[in-house]
């Protein structure tokens, strides 16, 4: 990152000098991240009463998708000391030694600004004002402030994360409703066993970065008695969609099935505590909460569209 | 000697330059689709009154 010049005195002299390509800026995006994101906003988007512009709704999601990029970024600068730390994230930008600190911290405020101003134009303001919301929550509030102090990081933290398919059908019609309530509720309650069950194979590397995950602070099986308490709730939460009425029977019965699923998952990882086993099902746990969200809000957004497009349902 | 070290200024090495005409590349590409983006927005937004409109 560092080259060397001679200077006046004749004496060398170090200046820090980026090396960081555009696929660096990329990856402090956080790209997965981002299309979770950006699916769960686009989820958000459809289940509006409204139609919308597709020029409009594409400009709105792609500045989601960049208020997104923009807390990734922000994030990748102030916690390049713990990414350092571990394997997970060692090879981040930052860390990597590709890209300058301040240079992070400029592109992802930059990134912010121009995401939420991009929204308010191109939207409403209210969607702005809630992607502002939202990039500051992951930011300061999660990233400065609980994760490095509280267990319950990634339990208030979520709520960032939750936030997409609020802000997307804010963008739509200027409002909330209760049906963008229920998605953020689904993914609020959805994040701690997903993040859980990676804490409990990962506890080593957190406790050596010095985050206070659940497992490191109160023991593996406390983790294991919330991630299936969390479950529990997730379970009737993704309901709801059918329930409230703005999904179908057939959704109901989707979800019901996946749910099931990721209780049996969540009750593997409480019932073997020990050993390889207990890794393997935990990782298990942690791949199947991505398809479980995933599935069901392609299911909301496939109904839709179908809807959207008149295509009759035999449902 | 010293007035040759000060004409040089900061010598990059060809990692360094190579990484920078790439992000000048990728700038420019950013605010051109940026640019173009408000332009689409614009359109769709006013429709076929985007030039009937008073002055």
């Amino acid at each position: 990152m560092s080259f060397v010049s001679e200077s006046d005195s004749g004496l060398t002299q170090s200046f820090p000098v980026s090396i960081a390509s555009p696929s660096d800026y990329v990856a402090l995006l956080k790209p997965r991240v981002m299309s979770l994101v950006l699916f769960t906003a686009l989820t958000g988007v459809l289940i509006a009463p409204l139609h919308v512009n597709p020029v409009i709704g594409f400009a709105s999601l792609l500045a989601i998708a960049a208020g997104a990029g923009a807390s990734g970024a922000l994030n990748m600068w102030y916690d390049a000391d713990i990414d350092a730390l571990m394997r997970r994230t060692r090879k981040r930008p930052i860390p990597a030694g590709r890209m300058l600190k301040e240079d992070a911290l400029g592109f992802g405020l930059v990134l912010a600004v121009l995401s939420v101003m991009t929204l308010g134009i191109v939207a409403n303001w209210l969607a702005a004002a809630l992607l502002g919301f939202t990039i500051f929550f992951y930011v300061v509030v999660y990233t400065m402030w609980l994760k490095r102090s509280t267990p319950q990081n990634i339990v208030i933290g979520g709520a960032a994360g939750a936030l997409p398919p609020i802000v997307g059908y804010a963008a739509v019609t200027g409002e909330i409703s209760l049906a963008s309530i229920a998605l953020f509720a689904i993914i609020f309650v959805w994040t701690p066993p997903h993040f859980w069950a990676l804490a409990l194979v990962k506890a080593e590397e957190y406790g050596r970065a010095g985050i206070p995950m659940l497992p490191n602070v109160k023991g593996a099986d406390r983790t294991r008695r919330d991630i299936l308490l969390y479950t529990l709730l997730l379970v009737p939460l993704g309901l709801t969609p059918w329930l409230i009425g703005f999904a179908s029977l057939a959704y109901g019965i989707f979800a019901s099935a996946l749910g099931g699923l990721m209780l049996l998952f969540s009750a593997r990882v409480y019932f073997n505590r020990t050993g390889p086993k207990a890794d393997r099902c935990a990782m298990q746990l942690f791949a199947f909460s991505i398809l479980y969200l995933f599935l069901l809000f392609a299911e909301i957004a496939s109904e839709r569209v179908m809807a959207i497009l008149h295509l009759n349902m035999p449902w | 000697m010293k007035t040759d070290n000060k004409m040089r200024g900061l010598v990059l090495t060809p990692e360094q330059q190579k990484s920078r005409r790439q992000r000048n590349v990728a700038i420019a590409l950013a605010i051109g689709c940026f640019v173009l983006l408000f332009y689409v927005v614009t359109i769709a937004k006013l429709g076929p009154g985007v030039l009937s409109r008073p002055l």
